[in-house]
């Protein structure tokens, strides 16, 4: 069975942009053509993509998919359509799951969970130390023999420095990268929202922009002491991205995220104790908006990762202080980061490397837009306006910040291993 | 004028002409009581719910008191006597009380912005009797009413408020309150008590004590949250008393009328030196009793009073 990608523009930053037309051979990507090439086979489906864009899969390497242990919250599956209703064809799971995802059993439980699926593809972090509790290291190896790209304890910091440091050498000679949950606990001390003036108005304990930044330059202290890779997750100050700017300058191995929401929200839209705005690293102040901007603009932030953290109203519903963090964000990312292109921000070609290329390239995978590969693509609609409703979500959890606001923008298709799993109404 | 509120959630959101209103209406309902029956029929049948989360003396029984004197049901919940200690929710907690039918919830709770949770969920007034580190407004209006009484009005006045802003929902609402009603502020503190932003609040920070009371007419000392202290926020009390603690020779510097307050409850020889806690100067008591009367003001007109006043 063969498909073709009529009409659109193919965008492979660094390798095509050009308007061709794709075609797909069961799970491969056999051909770019132009548009005068007749079907090589009578039985072609068609995909019109005319005024679309077609990009490698987008992937999203900050996900919580709650599964195995929180599938009140969210499970595999739903997650998963989740993402691919967001336009990824993969994600990273975080492991903070119950049980924590510190052993290859877990791994192989959530791989094999995924695959029976057939949706998008998981790719999933293992914990660095034994249940996240940041005192023994986890079978790093033997998690990566069953398939893990990275470990994190994300969630919570790797307080205890030496342990960071011991961790990094080890993940160095088992070349994996560590995504670093950077939080000083001791100066975030409880609070809830971003410190200044309007935690102070709300009365909401603060967390200061230090407690990250103190923290980002320990580890690439700790990165320059090894050599080892570390990509530091959700970054959401100002003094974060200069710290990792200037670590870049000197050729320290590290990348970084941020999430759709630190550009898009401050603190000064957490309004009337509404924890649907509550999210660690909380919402800065604009200053720090305008800085992750800047860090994206100039590459010191490498991609954008939504931190997916569904939450079920048992967490939400409740006083500001007492709620969980996280916001869910697979089916938003998107259309939040091509503001940054309609804003001018970004151009096309970038927020595909921040959203599809960088993440491949941070978690190993190759997923270039080339004859042999296999197809995971997404063909994105970049000028449809809509409106943001929670209740249309595929995630099971409907915590989001975003509810109601206009965007424009949004995945037309989603194709995973040749197979269209999400398919949107053409604008 | 109307008053139109249902909740009484912070000063933040009241106007200055329903400050006013309150105020107005606060020093109407003093006079009950200091009669020798001190019961109006105003509220009868109309079931009012003390709701404390928080352990409290002196709001809740003001607050009991208040609604005793205006013949409403008042009843009484606190943490241990409610399902809170079963594992319900503040909002299934409030639910149930709706559909006892209550007409007015007083909360207070540890965690700022319950009371705003709860009145988004309930048909009841809700009043908010301090939540967490956010908003006391009865307890700012009450202040407000007491200055206003002695002073005349507050528009003008030099208001010097000292102690732990960062943990103080009085503070908070002191300062919105007092200069929503065009009084200066300025407040003084360890640098460990001030929270970020608070002057866009509308005060002026103090580098020392002498600074900050020099020609006030309003003293406020806050308490010590001793039971918040780990020794993180300042050393010792002897200490905090030599920095930041009122005592004669600072009161000297202040207006010769001036007035010291205190939310209470008082650490003396803390932050208040016992005699000045003791002096004629001293408006600490008046507070309380202006409390009873600042609070039925508040039953009454969200009950619905200030809607009916012209009719009768």
């Amino acid at each position: 069975m063969r498909v073709r990608i009529k009409g659109a523009r193919v965008l492979d930053p660094g390798n095509i942009d050009e308007k061709k037309d794709i075609i797909i051979h069961d799970h491969l990507i056999e051909a770019i053509v132009g548009p005068e090439k007749k079907e090589i086979s009578t039985d072609t489906g068609i995909i019109d993509a005319g005024g679309l864009i077609v990009t490698p899969g987008l992937i999203d390497i900050h996900v919580h998919l709650r599964e195995p242990g929180h599938e009140y919250k969210e499970t595999i599956e739903s997650g998963l359509l989740a993402a691919a209703g967001g336009g990824f064809t993969a994600v990273c799971s975080m492991p903070n799951t119950t049980p924590v995802n510190d052993n290859s059993q877990v791994t192989t439980f959530i791989i094999n969970r995924a695959k029976k699926l057939g949706l998008s593809r998981v790719y999933p972090a293992g914990a660095i130390t034994q249940g996240s509790l940041g005192d023994s290291l986890a079978e790093i190896y033997d998690m990566k023999q069953a398939g893990i790209v990275a470990v994190t304890d994300d969630g919570k910091p790797l307080e205890n420095p030496n342990m960071m440091r011991r961790a990094l050498e080890y993940c160095k000679g088992l070349n994996i990268p560590i995504f670093v949950h950077a939080e000083d606990l001791n100066l975030a001390d409880g609070g809830s929202m971003n410190e200044g003036f309007f935690a102070t108005f709300w009365g909401i304990k603060g967390i200061p922009n230090a407690a990250e930044s103190a923290m980002v330059v320990r580890d690439i202290a700790l990165s320059e002491l090894t050599g080892a890779r570390l990509h530091f997750c959700h970054i959401s100050t100002g003094e974060s991205v200069e710290a990792i700017r200037q670590a870049k300058k000197r050729g320290v191995n590290v990348t970084c995220e941020t999430a759709p929401h630190y550009f898009t929200l401050t603190d000064a839209d957490v309004k009337n104790y509404d924890t649907n705005f509550k999210m660690n690293p909380p919402l800065r102040s604009e200053q720090d908006r305008q800085a992750v901007i800047g860090g994206l603009m100039d590459g010191t932030i490498d991609l954008i990762a939504s931190d997916h953290a569904p939450h079920s109203v048992v967490e939400k519903d409740v006083e500001f202080d007492m709620a969980a963090f996280g916001i869910v964000g697979l089916e938003t990312s998107l259309s939040l980061s091509l503001k940054l292109v309609h804003d001018g921000f970004l151009t096309m070609e970038d927020l595909v490397r921040k959203m599809s290329k960088n993440p491949a390239k941070i978690i190993g995978i190759n997923n270039d837009i080339k004859p042999g590969n296999i197809a995971d693509l997404t063909i994105i609609d970049p000028d449809v306006s809509y409106k943001i409703d929670p209740a249309s979500f595929k995630s099971r959890s409907k915590n989001s910040p975003f509810s109601g606001i206009q965007v424009k923008g949004r995945p037309f298709l989603t194709m995973v291993n040749g197979k269209v799993i999400y398919l949107n109404d053409k604008s | 004028m109307r008053f139109v509120k249902k909740d009484i959630l912070d000063i933040e959101s009241l106007e200055p002409h329903e400050i006013s209103m309150i105020l107005d209406t606060a020093q109407g309902m003093k006079e009950i009581s200091e009669r020798p029956v001190k019961k109006v029929p105003t509220l009868r049948g109309k079931t009012i719910v003390l709701f404390f989360q928080e352990p409290s003396t002196r709001t809740k029984l003001s607050f009991d008191i208040a609604a005793k004197r205006l013949s409403a049901d008042s009843i009484s919940l606190s943490k241990s006597s409610s399902s809170i200690v079963k594992g319900e929710t503040l909002i299934d907690t409030a639910r149930n009380l709706e559909a006892m039918n209550p007409d007015i919830i007083v909360l207070r709770h540890s965690s700022s912005g319950a009371a705003h949770l709860i009145a988004k969920r309930v048909n009841a007034s809700v009043i908010n009797a301090g939540d967490g580190i956010h908003a006391h407004p009865s307890q700012a209006l009450l202040d407000m009413m007491s200055v206003r009484e002695i002073k005349g009005e507050i528009k003008g006045l030099k208001i010097a408020i000292i102690g732990d802003i960062a943990h103080s929902r009085v503070a908070r609402s002191d300062i919105t309150g007092f200069s929503k009603m065009g009084a200066e502020v300025f407040i003084c503190a360890p640098g460990t008590m001030i929270p970020m932003g608070i002057e866009k609040l509308g005060c002026t920070i103090s580098p020392d004590i002498e600074t900050c009371v020099k020609g006030a007419d309003i003293i406020m000392m806050l308490r010590i949250q001793k039971e918040r202290q780990d020794n993180i926020l300042f050393p010792t009390e002897r200490e905090y008393a030599q920095l930041f603690g009122l005592n004669t020779a600072r009161l000297n510097l202040a207006k010769k009328d001036v007035i010291v307050m205190h939310p209470g409850p008082m650490n003396r020889g803390v932050e208040i030196s016992s005699e000045i806690a003791d002096a004629e100067c001293s408006l600490i008591l008046e507070q309380v009793t202006n409390g009873v009367a600042l609070r039925m003001a508040l039953f009454y007109l969200v009950a619905g009073g200030g809607r009916n006043a012209g009719s009768n």
